[in-house]
This record gives C-alpha cells, sequence and structure tokens, in this order.
C-alpha cells in the first residue's frame, strides 16, 4: 500500500511494560500527540518487552531473543515511538550493540535503530510540534530528567519546550535534577536501602521547589519518586509529561486515588 | 589489603545509617562536583580535551610494547633503574630486595593506590621497617588502620574530631581541636620522618618515555620530600601509565586536577628523571620504577581494555549516586565507585566482587565525567554478562530471567499475564497504591506502589480502535 | 646474571610478551618503530589573549601566592630583606647558588647546599615562568637544590619576566634546550603547599612552604 503524499509518517507505537501494565493513560496521550502532529499511528499487538531486564543483566541471548521480536514487530514503520527514553535507549544504542557481527540481524537492528525515537523528543525535534501543544494545567511543575533518556539520548531541552506551550503551567527547577533518582530497573528491589537513600535526596530535592506536579518522560523513574511521596504523605502530584501535554491530567496522577481530580 | 567486597550489600547499609560518614559524603560530594563544574565552564576547550585524551591513551595502549621498551632505555639513560613485576607477589619481592639492601629502617610513601593494590606496606612492616605515610589523608587512615575510602582523598570519610582522637593517640600531648593546628601536629610528626627515610616509594601519575621521568601531582608536596630526602627513591605504577612525550603527558595535566579536585592545577607538579647528579646537591641516590602487570595486559586483551585508559583522577566516584550513598569502604577493596567496581572483579576475580558491577543504575553519569570517556556503564554490564556465563549469578535470578524470556517471547502468554497481574494488583490496591506486597518487599518497605487500573493499554487500545 | 636480574629479565619478556598478546601481534618492525619515533604530538591548547605576565601574576597570586615588581636583579636582596621583616624571619637563609653574586645584607647568614631540617627561608631562580596556569617551574641543580622548594616555610622565588612562557609545551623547550639535559628533579610550582584532607577544608603550610613570594625582575 502507497502512502498518500499527504498522509504523515507511519508510527508504530513501542507500549512499554510498564505503561502498558500500569499506566495505559500515557499511552493513549501519546497517541493523542502523535496524531495531533500528523503521523498515522498503529499499535502492534504482539509486542511485548524491549528486552532491557535481560541485557542489563548480562543475559545476552535472551535480550537478543526479544529484539528480534521487537525488530520484526515494528521494522516495517516509518518510526518506532515510545514514551520512554529508557526503552527507546535500548532500542536505539543496545540493538546494534547486541547484533554486532551479525551480518542477518545488525543491519535490520540498524535500521530500526536509526527510526526510534523516544516521543517527547520526537514531538519535538522530528515533528516540530511544540506550535500543535494545546493543554492547559493549572499548577507548578518540576521537571526530572531520567538518566537514559538525558545521557544516551540528549533529552533535555525538548520536554521543557513542549511543555513550556502548555497553559497555566510554570515549571520551576529543581537542584540535581539530572541526577539519578534510584529506580535502576532491578537496582531498586537489590538494593533497596541505596536506592531508598537516592529516592529521598530526589524528593528533598523535589519538596525544596515548592511545586505540586513532579513531571518526568520514563514511568519506572516516576513510579519510583512517586511511591516514595505517597509513602511520606508528599502532597505533589506525579504525571507522565505526556500527560500533560495531551490534556489528559486531570484525573489523578500516579499512585493518587481514583477519586482525586484536579 | 584483603578484600571484603562480597560484604558490599551489608557494610552499605551501614554505611547509609553512619550519620557522620553522611555529613562527610555531603561535603565531599559539592565540593567535588561543584567545584569541577566551574572548572569546565571556564575552559572552552575542555570537550575537546577529553576527546584528544582518549585518543592518545587508545594511540599508547596500541604500542604499549613500544613505548614501555622506549621508556625503561630513557630511564636507564638517566642513571634509573626499571624493575618489572608480573603480579603483587613480584613487586613487593622487588621492592623488599631494594629496602633490605640498603638496610631501610624507615620508608616513607607518597600516595600510591598501586602500592595498596600490591599490599606493600604490611610486606615491608612484617620485616621490620618502619612505613609512614606521609600524604595527609593517607597518614589519617594509616593511624585508623582503616584503608582509603576515596582515591584521591583517603580520608574523606573522617570528621574533623576522629582526626582529633587519631592524633592525641598517636602523638601524646594536649588534643588539638581547630583544623590548623591538626595540620601543623601532622606537619612536624612527618617533616622527622622525612629526613629520617632510607627508601621513599611515590606514585607516578605518568611516566614519561621521551625523558623517562615519572610526573606526581600533589597539593600537599609530601611526594617531593619524600623522595627528595630519602637515600633511594622507589616509584610503583602500572604499566598502563605511560605517555610517549612531555606534550603528551600535558594534555592530561590539563584534565586531571581539574576533573579530580575542580583545581585548575594541584600545587606541585613534579618531574623525577634519575638519581641525584654528580653535581646536584640534594636527591636521592638511586632512582626505581617498577612496572606493575598485575592483570593489565590481559585486560588489554578484552572488552574491558578501555579501563586501562583510567587516570586515576576519582571524578567518577564523586558523581556517582551510589558512591554518594556509600561511600569508599563499602566497595571493599584498594578501589572504590565506578572505577573500582570495574577493576575490582577484573583483578581479584569475578567472584570476589559479586555485588559491584550490580550495585549501579546505569545512569552514566560517570561516563559523562571521566576525563578519557570510559565507557563505564557498558564495562560493569560486561561483568554482569561474564556473571551470567560463568554462573556466578545467583540461581534463582537466572531462573527468572529463564521465566521471563519464556513469556516475553510468547506475546498471547505475556499478554494474559499482564492482564492477570493487571487485575489481581487493581484489586489488592487501597486508594491508588499498594502499601505492602509479599514477595516485593524491596519495593514497598520504602515506597507505595501505584496501583494499575485494572486493564493493561493493549487490551483497552483494542477495544477503542479494534485494532488487530 | 643475579638470579634477581634473571627474573627481572624473564619478566620483562613474559609482559612485554603478554602485551603483543593481547595486540595480537608480534613486536613491531623497523618502519613502525620510526614512525612511533618520528611522531609529533599535537594536542590543543586553551587559548587566551592575556599578556602573560599579567595572567601569571593573576593566577598565582589567586592561589595564595605573592609577587611583586623589581626593576632589575641587583634590587632582589633589599626586597628579600623586606619580606624577611615583614614575617619577622631570622637573618639567615638558603640561597641557590646562582643567586649568590647579589649582595646580600651584612649579618645575614648565607650558605648555598641542601635545605635541613631548622630551614626556615630559601631563595630560588626559577628556569621559567608558565603563564597557562600562573606557575613556577625550576630545575634542581648545584644552583637550586630541590630541598630549598620544600622544606622551609617560606620560599622566595627569583623569576625574569622575560622567562615567562605561554603553555606547559613552551617551558618543556626551555627543558629541551638545557645542554646538561633533564634535571633530577623539575618542579612546577603553583602556590603555598595546601591539604583540604580535614573535612575538605583548604589549609596552607601542609608538608611545604606555607607562603611563595615570586620577585618578577625586569
Amino acid at each position: 500500500m502507497t502512502p498518500s503524499p499527504t498522509a504523515g509518517p507511519r508510527v508504530g507505537l513501542f507500549a512499554t511494560c510498564l505503561m502498558n501494565l500500569f499506566r495505559p493513560n500515557v499511552g493513549f496521550s501519546a497517541v493523542k500527540l502523535l496524531e495531533d502532529a500528523g503521523c498515522i499511528v498503529e499499535v502492534p499487538a504482539s509486542q511485548t518487552c524491549c528486552g532491557q531486564p535481560g541485557y542489563n543483566s548480562g543475559d545476552y541471548d535472551a535480550a537478543r531473543a526479544l529484539a528480534r521480536q521487537v525488530i520484526e514487530a515494528f521494522e516495517h514503520f516509518d518510526y518506532v515511538v515510545g514514551p520512554s527514553g529508557s526503552c527507546m535507549a535500548t532500542i536505539r544504542h543496545d540493538y546494534p550493540a547486541m547484533f554486532a557481527g551479525d551480518p542477518q540481524w545488525l543491519p535490520r537492528a540498524e535500521a530500526l535503530s536509526k527510526k526510534s525515537f523516544e516521543l517527547l523528543s520526537f514531538l519535538a525535534d522530528v515533528r516540530g510540534a511544540a506550535a500543535t501543544v494545546d493543554a492547559r494545567y493549572a499548577g507548578t511543575a518540576t521537571y526530572h530528567d531520567s538518566c537514559s533518556g538525558l545521557r544516551g539520548l540528549g533529552i533535555k531541552g525538548q520536554p521543557r519546550a513542549l511543555l513550556d506551550e502548555v497553559d497555566g503551567l510554570r515549571l520551576k527547577e529543581m537542584e540535581d535534577s539530572e541526577v539519578c533518582c534510584g529506580f535502576g530497573g532491578t537496582f531498586c528491589v537489590k538494593y533497596p536501602e541505596i536506592s531508598e537513600k537516592m529516592v529521598d535526596d530526589k524528593v528533598r530535592n523535589i519538596l525544596a521547589t515548592g511545586a505540586d506536579t513532579l513531571l518526568g518522560g520514563d514511568l519506572g523513574c516516576l513510579m519510583n519518586i512517586a511511591g516514595r511521596l505517597k509513602r511520606i504523605n508528599a502532597p505533589v502530584k506525579v504525571f507522565h509529561a505526556a500527560e500533560v501535554l495531551a490534556g489528559f491530567a486531570d484525573g489523578p496522577g500516579l499512585a493518587d486515588a481514583p477519586k482525586e481530580s484536579r | 589489603m584483603e578484600i571484603r567486597s562480597n560484604e558490599f550489600k551489608e557494610r552499605s547499609v551501614f554505611a547509609i545509617h553512619d550519620a557522620n560518614l553522611q555529613t562527610a559524603l555531603g561535603r565531599a560530594h559539592y565540593g567535588f562536583v561543584g567545584k569541577r563544574a566551574l572548572q569546565v565552564a571556564e575552559l572552552p576547550e575542555f570537550e575537546q580535551l577529553r576527546e584528544e585524551a582518549k585518543n592518545l591513551k587508545n594511540h599508547v595502549l596500541d604500542n604499549l610494547d613500544h613505548y614501555l621498551a622506549r621508556y625503561e632505555q630513557a630511564v636507564t639513560a638517566a642513571g634509573g633503574r626499571v624493575h618489572w613485576a608480573r603480579d603483587a607477589a613480584e613487586a613487593r619481592e622487588i621492592i623488599l630486595g631494594i629496602c633490605k639492601r640498603v638496610g631501610a629502617r624507615t620508608v616513607t610513601k607518597g600516595k600510591s593506590m598501586v602500592s595498596e593494590e600490591i599490599d606493600l606496606n604490611d610486606a615491608l612492616i612484617e620485616h621490620g621497617m618502619e612505613v609512614v605515610e606521609t600524604d595527609l589523608g593517607e597518614y589519617i587512615i594509616q593511624l585508623a588502620h582503616e584503608p582509603p575510602s576515596h582515591i584521591i582523598a583517603p580520608a574523606v570519610h573522617k570528621t574533623k574530631d576522629q582526626v582529633s582522637d587519631l592524633f592525641e593517640a598517636a602523638h601524646g600531648g594536649p588534643r588539638k581541636t581547630q583544623i590548623p593546628e591538626l595540620v601543623d601536629e601532622a606537619r612536624r610528626v612527618l617533616r622527622d620522618k622525612y629526613f629520617r627515610a632510607d627508601v621513599g616509594i611515590t606514585g607516578g601519575n605518568f611516566l614519561v618515555a621521551e625523558t623517562g621521568s615519572s610526573i606526581i601531582v600533589t597539593n600537599e608536596g609530601n611526594g617531593d620530600l619524600t623522595q627528595t630526602l630519602a637515600k633511594v627513591h622507589i616509584i610503583t605504577s602500572g604499566i598502563e601509565r605511560v605517555v610517549p612525550t612531555l606534550d603528551d603527558a600535558t594534555l592530561f595535566l590539563r584534565l586531571l586536577a581539574r576533573s579530580a579536585t575542580g583545581q585548575e592545577t594541584e600545587t606541585y607538579t613534579t618531574i623525577s628523571t634519575g638519581p641525584r647528579r654528580a653535581d646536584d646537591l640534594d636527591g636521592p641516590e638511586e632512582y626505581h620504577v617498577v612496572l606493575v602487570d598485575n592483570g593489565r595486559s590481559k585486560m588489554l586483551a578484552g572488552r574491558f581494555r578501555d579501563m586501562l585508559r583510567c587516570i586515576r583522577c576519582g571524578a567518577c566516584m564523586n558523581h556517582c549516586p551510589v558512591y554518594g550513598a556509600v561511600g569508599g569502604h563499602a566497595y571493599g577493596w584498594v578501589y572504590p565507585g565506578p572505577m573500582g567496581s570495574v577493576l575490582t572483579p577484573l583483578i581479584k576475580g569475578l567472584d570476589a566482587a559479586y555485588d559491584l558491577p550490580n550495585a549501579c543504575t546505569l545512569n552514566g553519569r560517570c561516563q559523562s565525567v571521566c576525563p578519557v570517556k570510559i565507557p563505564l556503564p557498558e564495562l560493569l554490564r560486561e561483568l554482569r554478562h561474564l556473571q551470567h556465563q560463568q554462573n556466578i549469578t545467583p540461581v534463582m535470578q537466572k531462573r527468572a530471567l529463564g521465566v521471563w524470556r519464556f513469556v516475553a517471547t510468547r506475546p498471547k502468554l505475556y499478554h494474559a499475564l499482564e492482564q492477570l497481574a493487571a487485575r489481581a494488583l487493581s484489586a489488592l490496591s487501597r486508594r491508588g497504591r499498594i502499601r505492602r506486597l509479599p514477595l516485593a518487599g524491596g519495593w514497598t518497605d520504602s515506597r507505595d506502589l501505584p496501583a494499575p487500573p485494572g486493564r493493561t493499554f493493549l487490551e483497552l487500545w483494542q477495544g477503542k480502535r479494534g485494532q488487530k | 646474571m643475579s638470579a634477581r636480574e634473571n627474573a627481572n629479565e624473564n619478566a620483562r619478556a613474559a609482559i612485554l610478551q603478554s602485551v603483543r598478546d593481547a595486540l595480537r601481534r608480534g613486536p613491531l618492525d623497523a618502519t613502525q618503530v620510526a614512525a612511533l619515533d618520528a611522531r609529533v604530538p599535537r594536542h590543543t591548547r586553551p587559548a587566551h589573549d592575556e599578556d602573560l605576565v599579567a595572567r601569571f601574576m593573576r593566577k598565582f597570586e589567586s592561589r595564595a601566592g605573592t609577587v611583586e615588581h623589581v626593576a632589575s636583579r641587583d634590587a632582589v636582596p633589599a626586597a628579600v630583606e623586606a619580606y624577611r621583616l615583614a614575617h619577622r624571619l631570622p637573618q639567615r637563609a638558603a640561597v641557590g647558588a646562582a643567586l649568590k653574586d647579589l649582595a646580600w645584607p651584612e649579618g645575614w647568614l648565607i650558605h648555598h647546599e641542601a635545605a635541613g631540617i631548622t630551614e626556615a627561608l630559601a631563595v630560588s631562580p626559577a628556569l621559567c615562568g608558565i603563564a597557562e596556569i600562573g606557575s613556577l617551574m625550576l630545575a634542581s641543580g648545584p644552583d637550586s637544590p630541590t630541598t630549598h622548594n620544600f622544606v622551609p616555610d617560606d620560599h622566595v622565588v627569583v623569576l625574569e619576566t622575560a622567562r615567562i612562557v605561554d603553555h606547559f609545551e613552551d617551558a618543556w623547550t626551555e627543558l629541551r634546550a638545557r645542554p646538561q639535559g633533564m634535571p633530577r628533579a623539575t618542579n612546577i610550582i603553583s602556590g603555598p603547599s595546601r591539604t583540604a584532607d580535614v573535612e575538605q577544608t583548604i589549609q596552607l603550610g601542609a608538608h611545604g612552604p606555607r607562603r611563595v613570594h615570586v620577585i618578577l625582575v625586569g
């Protein structure tokens, strides 16, 4: 099927395990933002996981098995976009490394890598979508820079540029926004005391800003921080930036009770 | 130094609850990180220098045999002697031999991480010599009978009061409580040792093949007094520290202090070339360099070769949030933090330090500040891979990964289980969260778990769009 | 050959072999060696457009060093005497032999030997100054023993302004130009000795001099 010259790019949405299980609202936000930016969005039903848990645990075989699955599910799209710096960095950087020396899979991994993007940077850098943001959010937010997005994919200014277009939203930077929150995948349950100390440092910096909202681009980090904020009864709402940008942040934030709404 | 890296978990928990240590770490962290950032801001060429430094180190490693041979030639021409040590035992034997030959009774030491790596001090003490660390931080921990907790600031974990206690016990006399008094007391005590020393042992930040020189950088001048006043100067250095020329060394000098302590330059940069000349009025009569391999040539062969670029600046540990939470002693050996988590398993064995490569979120801050661009997270992941392959990983974890792989490569099964989990967790939740989850104490001991809404995104999507 | 020398030869051969095995090659051939020996390093130098003397002074003073300017070498003894008085030091000093021809004040006890443990003041000639980082470069020798630079509490260094060079590399050129070759010790000194080993608090005079004073000549 040849796409018509006026149709936008076909984007395969990479759902991510955490979003799929814990926060579908982020997925729907992503679809809306991508469609508003002129993309045709599909969600391959067969997708499961990017393979990062295996890769980071040193089980490269398992990681490759999952990577092959992802490559097959997504390689026919114009772009693969996911609401997670962590997962998309795995696809962009780790997939080619995983298949080094493999004449069959390396070219396919490299091809997929080139068209794989984290959501917010895709909207800002590839689609120039700041102009299409049409949302309102009354509040002061601070932003946590997830490590893989920041250092793996260079995501820093893009979320802020997009959030700048949200009416009513005031952004206040926290100290050490770029320092790891202590999630780190299985790290947070393997070394819980260290993780707790790291998330406490992050929470302290968030509270010091006086912001009523925390935003970020990765659910792992956001769930980690939200979980700690709730445990200490801190009155800070946590959303994925995509939810605010799509105007879908009028319901409960992460770990908020269902009846709470703005 | 006895390796206790497998006590990492207990030690890290202990460290987190040590109020003195936490205060000390906080103070050091903001000093090193803040000052380095200022230096970087003031030097527009900084990023360019990092790239050049990485390339230069790679060039040296590619030609390491050549540069080592040239270095040895130049040292010999300058009247010095080069000794080759395949491992720690051989290095100790060489140094003991020199010390015994000259009848050494007092040995002063400038800071040398390699000398810790080869367990030198204990060997000298066992043979009846007095060994005196002269770097103030090393002196403090020597009195405390502790290992260093940082490669640049070995006593960073100590408070002023703790130092006062140590000095009072070791020196006698009235207890000093002010920092200037403490430093003056150390100066006075150590001055005497410098003048009595028979042998002075220093490290070597860089070994220059062009001139046969060793370069050390210090703020205190202790390395200089150590090497100048003793009859014999011995340098302990890893084989990877050689650089071709003085101009090449300069590239690293521009990065080292800025990366380590956030200074533009350390107070003293000293280039030592051979023993005293016939017309010199002071200086050592003998100049020995002990080149230590101890696993480095093996590292050159494989996936961990990049680690040999390390110039021991400490920037990685200064910026590591895990090191910042637990300090250096938790790592259980000579080298802590990110670089220690790579080196320790490589030098002492994968099973001697299981936790070190795993106690990391792979956040990458270390790599971003490394002056020679070592891909530390990648190397740590490679170590995890080796652990997995060699069955050092706990069986439970391997099994769990096996199950995960089985399920995740079967989309229908995976989705069914996710839907089950979504419903189960949602049912367990109260007001949007789960406070306690059996088997997930690692999370729920300190955090709530945000509750899933009960249906997965893929389910909902299929419902909304009817897509397949 | 002694047993130790034998062991050393074996270790040397083993280590170099291990290195070559790791690099998956044999020894470099003559052409390759010649290429490496002929290699000219070229690294980025931090750019600046400051006057060299001004930059040297600014940076040296920023690290608790002090600097004064005299018109000619003859003025040095008087400057040192003034320094001595200001810091209430006794009338004795270790003076590098390169400065012994100067008219040192009557009543002073001057020697040119290595510094002893009770040395309070030393006066040394610098080989050059490095403007890039505002540091002194001193070369050990019969005219300037190394102990002068580290033992006393007070160190006065005489530096001709014409000998302030821009970058490290320019200083190495000075070193290489010496007919007697590399000195036993080349000391690049950026200020007084310091430590931050107790609670990250900077304290001057850890082991080396507490004060370093530069007399710029010319």
